[in-house]
C-alpha cells in the first residue's frame, strides 16, 4: 500500500528560468522512511512545499494517502501532518493553547486528552502552560513535533526535525519517531542534512540536485553503490559532481 | 458539518486566546473608537453651546446627533475591517500560515473565522463608545430603533468586503501591503458622506458615492435622526451594494489565493 504516489512532479516559478523540481517521480510506502537529501536548492523544500498543498506544480501528479492532491486535497490534509522548526507557532499562546488549536483544526478527538498523551510522551508537561515564545529552541522544535502529531497522522513530512536539537534530545525524538513509525504504521518523509540521522531512520533516501533526483536507493545501497564509509561522503560526491547521474 | 464548525472555531480559539494573553490589544480594540467619540462630542458640544447663545439651540442639537451617530456608526465599518485584515496579519507576522495552510482548514473556513472575530473586535472595540456617548452627552444611539441593526450589518458587511480585498494585495503583495489594513477604508470615508448629505460632494464625486454602500447607510442614518423616517430605498441599495461588493471581493481572493499558491508566496509571505 502507497502513503504517497509522486509522478513526473515538476515546479517552474514564474519567471524562473529553469525548474525548481523537474519531473521527480516516487513512492513512498505505508509504514516506511523517505530520506529526502540534497543540497540548498536542491529542490526539498519546493517538494515538500507541492505534497503539502502550499504550491500548485507546474506538472505532475500527487496522490496522497489515495486522495489525488489537485482535487481533493483537504481530505488528504486531515491524515497528514508536517513539522518543521522554520515556521513558528504563535508565540504569546501556551503550548497547550497551541496544541488545543491545532487539535480543533485537525478535529482531533478528545483534545485534552490527546495533549496529555503527547506531553508525556515527548516530555512537554513542565512546559504546557509557558507561552511558545519562551521555549528554547529544542523546546520548541519538541512542540512542533507534538503539534505535527496531534491527528496521529498517517503521513508525515518532516523538515529538518532535529535541527537546532542537542545529541541527547536529537536522539530521543529520533527513537520516539521510529517507536512513533512502528506502532502507528505512518509513512514518513524526511527532508535532513543530517546524514547520521538519514541513515538511521530511512529505508530509502531520494538524493536530490538541482531539482532533479539523481540517485536513490537505501542508505546501505547508496553506500556501496559509491565505494564510500557513509552516507556523508555519498553527498559530497554528488554534490560536487564526481559522479554521472544515474537515476 | 460539525469539523467544518470545529476548524473555525480552532483559528477563533486560536485568536481569543492572544487576546486573554495581551492586555495592550484588549485596550487597543477601544481606544480609538472612544476617543473619536470623546473629541467629536466635545467639539459637537462646544458648538452647541455657541449657537445656544444665538437662539438655534434645536438645529443645533440635531446636528451633534447626526455627528455621534456618523462617528459611531463609521466606527463599526472599520473595526470590521480592521477586524478581518488584522487577525490575518496576525497570522503572518507570527509566522503561523504555513501551518494553518497545510491543515484541513478551508480558505471559506478561514474567512469565516476572521468575520466571526471581527464580530467580537467589533463589538469590544464600539460599545464601550456608544455607552460613554450616552453616559457623557445623553446620545444614545439605540434610539433609532430596531434599524439600527440593519445600518450596523450593512456597514459590517462593507468592512468585510474591504478587509477581503486589502487580505488579497497581502497575498499578491505580501507583508509590505499592511499599511492597507490600516488605512485603506479612511480613503473610502469622503465618499461614504458620514457626516454630511451625497449632495454636499461635487457633483462628479456623486456616482462614485453612491456605489459604496456606507454612503446609503449614512443618507438613511440622516433621514432617521433628522426626520424619524426610514429610508428604506437607501437600505436596499446598501443591501444590494454590498452582495455585489461582497461577490467581487470573494473572487478577488480567491484568485489571489491561487495566485499565491502558483507563485509560492505563501511560504514567503510574511518576508
Amino acid at each position: 500500500m502507497l502513503a504517497l504516489f509522486v509522478e513526473n512532479l515538476t515546479k517552474r516559478y514564474p519567471g524562473g528560468a529553469a525548474p525548481a523540481v523537474d519531473a521527480i517521480s516516487f513512492a513512498v510506502e505505508r509504514g516506511a522512511t523517505v530520506g529526502l537529501l540534497g543540497g540548498n536548492g536542491a529542490g526539498k523544500t519546493t517538494t515538500i512545499a507541492m505534497l503539502l498543498g502550499l504550491l500548485i506544480p507546474t506538472q505532475g501528479r500527487i496522490m496522497a494517502l489515495g486522495h489525488d492532491m489537485a482535487r481533493d486535497r483537504f481530505a488528504a490534509l486531515a491524515r497528514m501532518n508536517f513539522s518543521s522548526p522554520y515556521v513558528a507557532l504563535p508565540h504569546r499562546l501556551s503550548v497547550r493553547e497551541n496544541l488545543t488549536v491545532y487539535a480543533h483544526l485537525y478535529d482531533v478527538a478528545h483534545p485534552a486528552r490527546r495533549i496529555g498523551e503527547l506531553a508525556e510522551e515527548l516530555d512537554l508537561a513542565d512546559l504546557l502552560d509557558r507561552p511558545a515564545g519562551q521555549l528554547s529552541a529544542g523546546q520548541k522544535t519538541r512542540v512542533a513535533l507534538a503539534k505535527s502529531l496531534i491527528n496521529r497522522p498517517e503521513l508525515l513530512l518532516l523538515d529538518e526535525p532535529t535541527a537546532s536539537l542537542d545529541p541527547d534530545t536529537g536522539d530521543i525524538v529520533r527513537t520516539w519517531l521510529e517507536r512513533y513509525r512502528t506502532e502507528s504504521g505512518c509513512a514518513l518523509l524526511l527532508a535532513s542534512h543530517n546524514m547520521a540521522e538519514v541513515e538511521r531512520l530511512c529505508d530509502q533516501v531520494l538524493m536530490m540536485k538541482q531539482g532533479r533526483i539523481v540517485d536513490r536507493g537505501s542508505p546501505a545501497e547508496l553506500i556501496a553503490r559509491y565505494g564510500r564509509e557513509d552516507l556523508e561522503e555519498v553527498f559530497l560526491d554528488i554534490a560536487r559532481n564526481r559522479v554521472r547521474d544515474v537515476a | 458539518m460539525r469539523a467544518s464548525l470545529r476548524r473555525i472555531w480552532g483559528l477563533l480559539f486560536r485568536h481569543l486566546a492572544l487576546y486573554r494573553r495581551s492586555w495592550p490589544r484588549l485596550v487597543e480594540l477601544a481606544y480609538w473608537p472612544t476617543l473619536q467619540m470623546v473629541i467629536w462630542g466635545l467639539t459637537a458640544r462646544f458648538f452647541a453651546a455657541r449657537l445656544g447663545a444665538t437662539g438655534a439651540t434645536g438645529h443645533w442639537l440635531a446636528a451633534v446627533s447626526v455627528l455621534l451617530g456618523g462617528v459611531l456608526l463609521w466606527e463599526i465599518a472599520l473595526r470590521s475591517q480592521m477586524g478581518v485584515a488584522i487577525s490575518f496579519l496576525e497570522e503572518i507576522w507570527s509566522r503561523n500560515l504555513g501551518h494553518v495552510f497545510v491543515s484541513p482548514l478551508r480558505p471559506a473556513e478561514l474567512v469565516t473565522a476572521l468575520f466571526a472575530m471581527s464580530i467580537l473586535r467589533t463589538c469590544a472595540g464600539v460599545l464601550p463608545a456608544v455607552l460613554l456617548a450616552w453616559a457623557l452627552y445623553a446620545f444614545n444611539l439605540f434610539a433609532m430603533g430596531p434599524i439600527l441593526i440593519l445600518f450596523a450589518v450593512n456597514l459590517m458587511a462593507m468592512g468585510w468586503w474591504v478587509s477581503l480585498a486589502v487580505v488579497s494585495l497581502i497575498l499578491r503583495h505580501g507583508a509590505g501591503a499592511e499599511a492597507l489594513a490600516w488605512s485603506v477604508l479612511f480613503g473610502l470615508a469622503p465618499f461614504s458622506c458620514v457626516f454630511y448629505p451625497v449632495a454636499t460632494l461635487p457633483a462628479p464625486l456623486r456616482p462614485l458615492a453612491l456605489a459604496l454602500p456606507s454612503a446609503h447607510v449614512f443618507e438613511g442614518m440622516r433621514a432617521v435622526l433628522n426626520h424619524g423616517v426610514i429610508a428604506w430605498g437607501h437600505l436596499g441599495w446598501a443591501t444590494g451594494l454590498n452582495a455585489l461588493w461582497m461577490a467581487a471581493a470573494a473572487l478577488l481572493f480567491a484568485r489571489q489565493f491561487r495566485a499565491a499558491r502558483v507563485r509560492g508566496a505563501l511560504l514567503t509571505i510574511g518576508e
